[in-house]
């Protein structure tokens, strides 16, 4: 097994021109629907986010009548990823093979690649990939708005569409009906990068790397308190130690999975792994490969409360149980923290803790309710702590989950 | 087939008549906007049903149809 796969050979200040990526990965076969059970075979899952089998995505479209579309879902809402921007900047070409291939497998004629106002260079990069290629009018790189929602597929099809940058109610799904009222298969950039080279070298090939549940090889996002925000690539299934290196400060706890993941423990940093199955003893998955290191002088109460204030920001206000219960959410953790919460306000996170998910157009809510109930557990003694004394003196230091994005451009 | 209760999240404006007319399926939430038990409806508590989506001012609540599995 030799990693990196995804990034191999690219160039710290330049994409890989034509030539080059060629020469790394060697010529795309000529892709079918036979692709779509070499997908299945490799266990290759969805990379932004919702882990999904890629394969049942791509039949879910194949199966429909009529023109279809592929969108490339590169608009990374997370604010502390950076990985799928690394990707574009990296290895453009990788990622256009894979959409290539995969509009072969699916019988797609037009891909659309979405990519968010601030990625100029991956922007630039795919514009000059496409450029070397031999001219294709059916391929189309569009920028979309920077805001958490812009990842979230429907509202990424409705904005595309002419609309608001807004959930729909699914069904339909966008396999359904999506881009231009077209079945869609929407897949993120680096799904699509190890699509292509399972094009190349087959699902056996992809399965050397990963655990067995969880083969292949995953972009990671790393920002907090280590030496410095960076984008790698390791075997699922590796060992969480071996991202986060030796940081600046001990560590009180990691994020994994970004606004909608779940704290980590400190003590238990050692003994977990980044899949699926190591990762949901602590109720998470390895997602879109988010990591954040939190150390011993942040405040993690202030944290908590401070995303869970972004997050309520970030909700397109269409559904009640997320107009509503965001902000009541958000309110609840700025009062505990500044020591002047109510009695009964573990009875209400509990609450609306268990009210609010599964009631929205989209799963905003539902994320955010798994990021701060991990929290409220991982932290219960620190959130106490504030509730009885108000504000402690690391509530006033620079926070370490980057919600304006500073440390996703430092990890670019 | 079986029937359950489905509430289009966007439509609905938390009017809460569908509480009052099927309580025993769908209650409301701190903010007056409905939960609803998500089982399949017994034939015996069908006809609430229909009346609860009846008068959503919304239209938001449907019964949804499902083949039994």
């Amino acid at each position: 097994m030799t990693l990196p796969r995804l990034l191999a050979g690219v160039h710290a200040d330049r994409p890989l021109a034509l030539a080059e990526h060629l020469d790394v990965h060697g010529p795309l076969p000529r892709a079918g629907p036979e692709l779509v059970d070499a997908v299945e075979r490799a266990g290759l899952r969805g990379r932004g986010g919702a882990s999904f089998p890629t394969a049942l995505k791509l039949r879910g479209v194949a199966r429909r009548n009529g023109p279809r579309a592929i969108l490339v879902n590169a608009a990374e809402g997370d604010p502390m990823s950076a990985k799928d921007r690394v990707l574009l900047q990296s290895a453009p070409h990788l990622v256009l093979d894979g959409a290539m291939a995969a509009a072969a497998a699916v019988g797609a004629r037009s891909v659309v690649i979405a990519v968010p106002e601030d990625a100029a260079a991956a922007r630039a990069a795919l514009q000059r990939a496409i450029g070397e290629r031999p001219a294709n009018r059916r391929l189309r790189v569009t920028a979309v708005p920077v805001a958490y929602l812009a990842g979230e597929e429907s509202a990424l099809i409705a904005c595309l569409n002419g609309g608001p940058l807004k959930p729909t109610v699914v069904p339909p799904r966008p396999a359904e009906r999506g881009l231009h009222r077209r079945p869609t298969l929407v897949q993120n950039p680096e799904t699509l990068a190890h699509l292509a080279l399972i094009a190349r070298h087959g699902p056996d090939w992809f399965r050397e790397a990963g655990t067995r549940a969880q083969p292949g090889s995953a972009l990671v996002t790393v920002t907090g308190a280590v030496r410095r925000p960076r984008v790698l690539e390791v075997a699922c299934g590796a060992p969480l130690a071996s991202v986060l290196g030796g940081g600046p400060e001990p560590l009180r706890a990691v994020l994994v999975g970004g606004c909608h993941g779940v704290w980590i423990p400190g003590e238990a940093i050692a003994s977990t792994t980044l899949d699926d199955i190591g990762l949901s003893l602590h109720g998470g998955v390895l997602g879109a490969g988010i990591v954040v290191a939190l150390g011993r002088s942040a405040c993690p109460a202030q944290e908590l409360a401070r995303t869970i204030g972004w997050l309520a920001e970030q909700s397109a206000g269409q559904c009640g149980p997320c107009r509503n219960g965001l902000p009541a959410l958000a309110d609840l953790l700025a009062a505990m923290v500044a020591g002047r919460a109510p009695r009964d306000a573990h009875r209400r996170l509990d609450r609306w803790g268990g009210d609010l998910p599964g009631r929205g157009a989209c799963h905003l809510p539902d994320g955010a309710v798994r990021f701060l109930a991990s929290g409220v557990r991982v932290f219960a003694a620190e959130l106490a702590a504030h509730e009885r004394h108000g504000p402690c003196p690391d509530c006033h230091r620079y926070p370490t989950l980057s919600l304006s994005g500073a440390q996703r451009r430092a990890a670019a | 087939m079986t029937a359950h209760l489905r509430v289009d999240p966007i439509a609905c404006s938390g009017h809460g008549l569908c509480a009052e007319l099927f309580p025993e399926w769908i209650e409301l939430d701190d903010w007056g906007y409905p939960i609803l038990d998500r089982g399949p409806i017994p034939e015996e508590l069908l006809q609430h049903a229909r009346r609860a989506a009846d008068a959503c001012p919304k239209l938001a609540l449907a019964i949804r149809a499902d083949r039994e599995r």
